[in-house]
Order: C-alpha cells, then sequence, then structure tokens
C-alpha cells in the first residue's frame, strides 16, 4: 500500500512542479471553447439546438481528461528512456502495485486538468444545472481518467520509444476525442458515425458529464456509467497484463 | 546445483546461462561463483554480455537458459526475496531528474519498505558519506554527472543490500571522481561487508580493485581467478596482456584492430 502511495505521490510531484506543462495544457481546451463556444454558438442556436458553450463544455472538459490522463499512462515511454523505470521494476514491489499506484496517480492528474478546465468554462459563462451535481460530475471525470490512464499504460508497455506516438496520437487519441459528441449531438447522426459514436467509449463519458452538468444525456447516466466501469476494469485488467510483461 | 549443491560461502552462482536474442546469443554459456564479502569484476569489451548478464541476476530480464541462485534464491521464481538482497547502479542514469536528491532517496527507501525512522537517519548517512547532504533539497537536474552517480551509490545502499551491482559504474567520468569512487567502493565493503560485483571495460579497474576477475568476451567467459591468477595462467606480466593472451584482441574500441571490426560486422550481419 505505502508503494501505491509514494507512487501516487511522485506523479503528483511531478505534475505540480511542472507550471508550464499545466498551463500549456490549459491553452487547447481554452482555444476550444472560445474559439468553437462563441464562434459555432448562433449556428447552434439558429439550428435549434440551444446554447452551444452549456453543450460543449462537458466536452471540452472531457477533452482534457482524455489528453492528461492518456499522457500520462503513456509517461511510461519516457521513464523507460530516461531509466527510472528500472528503478522501480527490480525494487521488491509487484507489478500490480506499481501499474495501480501509477494509474492512480495519472487519474489524480487528469482529474484536477478536469477541474481546471470546469472552473475556466464558469469564466467563459458557463453554469451547471445544479451545483449539487457537481458531485456525480466528478465521479464520471475520475472514472474517464483512470480508463484512459489504463489506457495510456496498456500501449506505452508495448511501445518502445516515442517513434509510434505520433501514430497513437492521430489514429487512436484523435479518433477518439472528435468522434465522441464532444463536440456535436449525438442524435440524427448518420448510421455509420451512430455506431462508431457508440463504440467509443469517451462518448460515455462525456454524456455521463453532460447529464450530470447540463442535464442532457444521450445514452443516459446509468449506461453511461455501466459501460464507463466495464471498459475501465477491462482495461485495468488489460494494462496490468502488458505492464506485467514489460522487459527492459 | 538446487537445494544439495548450495553453497553458502557463494552468494551468486551462475551455470550454464544462456540469452539469446533473436538468436544471436548475447551471452552464451557462462558460468561463475561470487563469494560472500568478495569484489568481484566483470571485465569485457563493449557489448560482450556484461549488462545482459547483470539484467538476469537482477530480475530485469528471464534467461533462455541456465541456473542463477542469488543469497539461495532464483531470480526467476523468487523475483522478490532476490530483489530485496541486492542493491543496482545500473550503466545508465536511472535516477528521477525531477525530484530532489532526498526525495529519490526517500522514494527508494519507501519501495523497499525501510521503516521511516531508519530511512530518514540512513538517508542523511548515505547522502553525507556521498557528500551530497548539502544538496539534498536540490532537483537532480541540477546535478553534475559524477554527483548523479554518486545519489545512485546512496541509493542503492539504502536498504542494506548483501550484494552490490555496480553496471560500469565510472563510465563518463573523470579520473579523479573515478579515483573517490573507487574509494567509496572499497570503504563500503569493507565497512559493511558488502560483495562487490562491477563490470567495467578498464583492465586497470579491475587490476586494483577487485579479488577476483571474470574475463568476458562475445558472451563466453574466457578466463577467471585473481588479477595474479589470471597472469600466471597466460604467462603475463600484466593484466592487459593477459586479457590479450585470452581475447585475442585488446579491450577498447579506440584500439580495436581489424579484426575487432571484421567481427563486429559479422555480429550486425546476424542480428
Ligand atoms: N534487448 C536486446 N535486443 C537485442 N540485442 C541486445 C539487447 N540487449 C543487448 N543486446 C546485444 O547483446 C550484446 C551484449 O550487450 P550488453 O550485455 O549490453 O553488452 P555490455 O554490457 O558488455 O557492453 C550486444 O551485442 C547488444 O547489442
Ligand atoms: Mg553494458
Amino acid at each position: 500500500m505505502k508503494a501505491v502511495y509514494i507512487l501516487w505521490l511522485r506523479q503528483i510531484k511531478r505534475y505540480l512542479r511542472s507550471r508550464s506543462r499545466i498551463i500549456g495544457s490549459l491553452g487547447q481546451p481554452i482555444l476550444f471553447l472560445l474559439a468553437l463556444g462563441f464562434g459555432f454558438g448562433p449556428v447552434f442556436q439558429r439550428a435549434g439546438q440551444g446554447n452551444y458553450l452549456e453543450f460543449l463544455t462537458p466536452g471540452i472538459i472531457a477533452m482534457s481528461v482524455l489528453f492528461t490522463s492518456v499522457f500520462a499512462g503513456i509517461e511510461i515511454i519516457w521513464d523507460r528512456q530516461f531509466g527510472f523505470l528500472k528503478e522501480t521494476l527490480v525494487a521488491p514491489v509487484s507489478r500490480l502495485e506499481i501499474m495501480i499506484g501509477r494509474t492512480l496517480g495519472g487519474a489524480t492528474v487528469a482529474t484536477l486538468q478536469g477541474i481546471i478546465v470546469f472552473l475556466i468554462s464558469l469564466l467563459a459563462g458557463f453554469r451547471p444545472q445544479t451545483w449539487l451535481h457537481l458531485v456525480p460530475a466528478l465521479a464520471f471525470v475520475v472514472l474517464t481518467a483512470v480508463l484512459f490512464t489504463a489506457l495510456g499504460t496498456a500501449i506505452a508497455s508495448v511501445l518502445d520509444d516515442m517513434q509510434g506516438f505520433q501514430l497513437i496520437m492521430n489514429f487512436l487519441i484523435m479518433p477518439l476525442f472528435f468522434l465522441s459528441g464532444a463536440l456535436f449531438p449525438l442524435n440524427g447522426l448518420p448510421k455509420f458515425l451512430e455506431i462508431i459514436t457508440a463504440i467509443d467509449p469517451l462518448s460515455y463519458g462525456v454524456d455521463g458529464l453532460r447529464g450530470t452538468l447540463v442535464g442532457a444525456a444521450h445514452f443516459g447516466l446509468s449506461l453511461d456509467l455501466a459501460v464507463l466501469s466495464v471498459m475501465t476494469a477491462l482495461l485495468l485488467a488489460v494494462g496490468s497484463y502488458l505492464f506485467s510483461k514489460i522487459q527492459i | 546445483m538446487a537445494g544439495e549443491s548450495l553453497d553458502e560461502a557463494k552468494i551468486i552462482q551462475v551455470e550454464n546461462l544462456v540469452k539469446t536474442f533473436g538468436g544471436f546469443a548475447a551471452v552464451n554459456d557462462v558460468s561463475f561463483s561470487v563469494n560472500r564479502g568478495e569484489i568481484f569484476a566483470f571485465l569485457g569489451p563493449n557489448g560482450a554480455g556484461k549488462s545482459t548478464t547483470i539484467k538476469m541476476l537482477t530480475t530485469l530480464l528471464k534467461p533462455t537458459s541456465g541456473r542463477i541462485l542469488i543469497d539461495g534464491h532464483d531470480p526467476v521464481l523468487h523475483e522478490d526475496a532476490v530483489r530485496g538482497s541486492f542493491g543496482i547502479v545500473f550503466q545508465d542514469p536511472s535516477l528521477d531528474d525531477e525530484l530532489t536528491a532526498g526525495e529519490n532517496l526517500e522514494f527508494h527507501g519507501v519501495l523497499y519498505r525501510v521503516p521511516a525512522d531508519v530511512r530518514r537517519k540512513r538517508i542523511q548517512e548515505l547522502l553525507e558519506f556521498v557528500e551530497l547532504w548539502e544538496r539534498r533539497d536540490d532537483l537532480v537536474k541540477t546535478f553534475s554527472g559524477g554527483m548523479k552517480r554518486r545519489l545512485e551509490i546512496a541509493r542503492g545502499l539504502l536498504h542494506h543490500p548483501k550484494i552490490f551491482f555496480l553496471d560500469e559504474p565510472t563510465q563518463g567520468l573523470d579520473p579523479q571522481t573515478r579515483n573517490h569512487l573507487w574509494q567509496y567502493i572499497k570503504n563500503l565493503n569493507q565497512t559493511e561487508k558488502i560483495t562487490i560485483f562491477f563490470t567495467t571495460h578498464y583492465i586497470e579497474e579491475a587490476e586494483k580493485a577487485a579479488g577476483k576477475v571474470a574475463v568476458i568476451d562475445e558472451g563466453k567467459i574466457v578466463g577467471q581467478g585473481s588479477p595474479e591468477e589470471l597472469k600466471v595462467k597466460t604467462g603475463s606480466q600484466t593484466l592487459e596482456e593477459s586479457f590479450l593472451s585470452l581475447t585475442g584482441h585488446k579491450i577498447r574500441d579506440d584500439e580495436a584492430g581489424a579484426v575487432d571490426q571484421m567481427r563486429m560486422r559479422r555480429r550486425l550481419w546476424h542480428r
């Protein structure tokens, strides 16, 4: 347990120390909120879909949670390259504990990032439906964060270096984001897109946030919760397995 | 070697160890043993298979075949028992640059379950020993190569290991720091009664520091014994001559002759 704690603490310390990384990673969500939120606002309104900023905010929170957590998981590649991974792998600690500590650390960082984006959206004019719903919304953020940190860990366990990173970014992470309903409503989509969005696990994270924050869930909160939980358990299992197979 | 032939005086026992990477044998049927409290050197040129051997001894790599016992435990079967019994300084840096010197040690101490009060005392003791106590709150990324090496040595000793593995500990250090480091290590061997296993491609280091030397070349051990024994066996005046007579070539890349370069090409070709 102590091992899990110290691994978690390391991630938090590294995050809090990298001010430039925190600020840098906020640029994208802010840009999306302002450019898309206000840019598409009028069209969205005319189409009878209501306030776009309100619709978009849960999607942008989910986006920054996605990026931060996948990135935190993928950090294992850096640890491998800079040698620190060896130090943890020769310690008398099970791989499972290492994986859990890292995943919780990464998920905490991603959750913090999500909270910061939420605070920024307040400045942009976003208001949650009821403040009480922030509690279940936080639960969705945490679940999404754990899910995608585990995904990052799984990916990093099979990549030897950063060469494949661009590939992962363009063919996995970006599609996960753009096809999740973060930016557009899921009703009335062409059939193929409807199927793809329903397969994308991030869709359920976005939907859970949208359901709790603005009261407009597409799949329904219980389905969101169920899918996210099952996917998280699955990816934790896959991630742990692949991580346990790493040889230096 | 299992059970009945377990020799208490021998803290490391290796028999017929092999590691292949896709058909290429990086470690090719290696056998040796290290006595408790001994300073043992693995001497060989770059690419000889030194690091690969250390990785198998320390649970980082699974052997293709052969047997290893570390303080009576098999690294393949009893990972954690083996992991608790040694400290290691890797060939390449392995510190977290974004943490302070103190935090790196604290992290290590917690992972190795060193109780908090012992940990605190031991961290101070070791940081003073490697002359980094004043720098304990500085981020490691501000440290020089020599300071990082010293910190890694302190870290490797934190949990009172029985065996200390050092993979080319002086590589990339200036001669002065190098001398200093060997003083630490010898001192350590004496005061803490730790068994030292180190690798090097500096013949003079093996000669000066080690009680026993195994010469490894192209994955095979071509000779072992004390530096004196090696000289007598090969009828040489210096260990350098012994090395030449055992391997048929000099040890360093910059001294590599045509034969070596041919061998290198052949190796690349077969990979
Ligand atoms: N993971 C690996 N995959 C393929 N070849 C490897 C791997 N690790 C080491 N080798 C090869 O095995 C040989 C021995 O390497 P190593 O043990 O690092 O040598 P040394 O530490 O003595 O310099 C080298 O030819 C090296 O290229
Ligand atoms: Mg090496």
